[in-house]
């Protein structure tokens, strides 16, 4: 009985402590910022690979998410004769709610688990060790660049995902199904605010992207430098990172879009 | 091996590209249209005695075509009555006489509420900060329903 509370004790101050270590990663990495910018190549290099190597996953996705929209919005819409509204839901849904939470689910997916496994790779391997013993802070030369790289992509890739999601709803709605292509625009137009709706998406992205980076480079910074560890770890920053952003929107939604 | 080269020209097309995406979502989508905030517009108040379902950022039309923009709806503790703050495009600043009606209207049957102003005759012209004085308020369905029952007794 002992044995046991002690091992729930042990778990929570665990639990407790690695949220401690993971915040001061974080202040650190985010502090790192003098160094990022007198570097500034290892920041391009580190949002060549999150952000640029992501464009393809983000925009096919992006597609067909905006095509599948189109479609099921057509055929609810049409039942009441406003298929006409259909660039406003299409508009709506992507940039309020789609783009930033599915961008961010394929960020966690794509450049989430790459940023662990590399990190991790690097501390089994005791690199980071030897740049400590060389004088470089590993948590300025690597992290703080990663955590950078991330939180400037993922608001970008969100952006491309919404234009190329609503490029789709419209090449279905429009081209296939024979809505007015005036109304698309024109409705998205007249319901779509650029402050409530577009740049409250792009916040919530860089949330997600804040969110998701840093548990990526922690997982990668914390984790038992075994092989079985990095693949731990690896998984652990998919699903901790999908939960939180899932969480967060809903936060988030309820802030921004709360006041009835 | 990528050239460090190859990586800055395609992280530089990448931050471009969604530069564009930006700049589309900001033009094409939302249309950046009057409810951002600037100073193109000026202020206009008006007293509805039921405001029905009009919420804030509802549009203000004339002749169907949007003018302005409902910032912000309060309870009047004077009169017990909503006071409507719209905002109306510059364009048509000094453009309003005096005796313009406002009426809230639906736009369908299931639609939501927006204001229609109606100018009238008046040479004087509404000015900024000025006040509506003729307002319609808004059909509350089940108030007709209720006239409806009432004369429907009668017979």
């Amino acid at each position: 009985m002992l044995d046991f509370l002690q091992q729930r004790g042990k778990r929570v101050l665990d639990i407790i402590g690695g949220l401690g270590r993971s915040a001061q990663l974080l202040l650190a990495a985010l502090l790192g910022i003098g160094y990022v910018l007198k570097n500034f190549r290892l920041l391009i290099k580190q949002i060549y690979v999150t952000g640029v190597l992501s464009i393809a996953i983000i925009s096919v996705s992006g597609l067909f998410i905006g095509m599948v929209l189109g479609l099921q919005g057509y055929s609810i819409l049409v039942d009441f004769g406003a298929e006409e509204a259909l660039g406003q839901m299409v508009a709506l849904t992507l940039l309020r709610e789609l783009s930033p939470v599915v961008a961010a689910l394929l960020f966690a997916g794509r450049a989430g688990s790459a940023l662990t496994a590399e990190i991790g790779l690097m501390k089994a391997t005791e690199q980071l060790a030897s740049m400590e013993m060389i004088g470089v802070d590993p948590v300025k030369r690597v992290i703080a660049p990663r955590l950078y790289a991330g939180i400037i992509s993922l608001p970008l890739l969100c952006v491309i995902f919404s234009v190329i999601g609503v490029w789709g709803g419209m090449l279905v709605g429009v081209e296939w199904l024979g809505v007015f292509d005036g109304s698309y625009w024109g409705n998205m137009q007249a319901s779509v605010n650029f402050t409530h709706d577009v740049l409250n998406g792009v916040i919530k992205s860089i949330a997600f992207a804040i969110v998701v980076t840093w548990i990526a480079v922690f997982q990668g910074y914390d984790l038992v430098p075994t092989s079985e560890g990095i693949s731990r770890a690896t998984t652990k920053t998919v699903v901790y990172g999908s939960l939180a952003v899932l969480g967060l929107d809903f936060v988030l939604t309820a802030l921004m879009f709360g006041d009835f | 091996m990528m050239t460090t080269r190859w990586i800055e020209i395609s992280v530089g097309a990448f931050v471009v590209a969604a530069g564009l995406a930006f700049l589309v979502l900001a033009l094409k989508v939302s249309g950046l249209d009057y409810n951002s905030d600037d100073k193109s517009t000026y202020t206009v108040y008006a007293h509805f005695n039921n405001v029905g379902g009009l919420k804030p950022r509802a549009k203000v039309t004339m002749a169907g075509v949007t003018i302005g923009r409902v910032a912000s709806i309060e309870i009047d503790s004077e009169w017990y009555d909503a006071k409507v703050t719209l905002k109306i495009d510059n364009s048509m600043a000094d453009k309003l006489s005096e005796d313009t009606s406002a009426m809230i209207l639906t736009s369908g049957l299931l639609g939501e509420n927006y204001i229609g102003l109606i100018v009238g005759a008046e040479e004087d012209m509404i000015a900024d900060g000025g006040e509506i004085k003729d307002t319609q308020p808004a059909l509350v369905l089940e108030d007709l329903i209720g006239k409806f029952l009432s004369s429907m007794g009668k017979e």
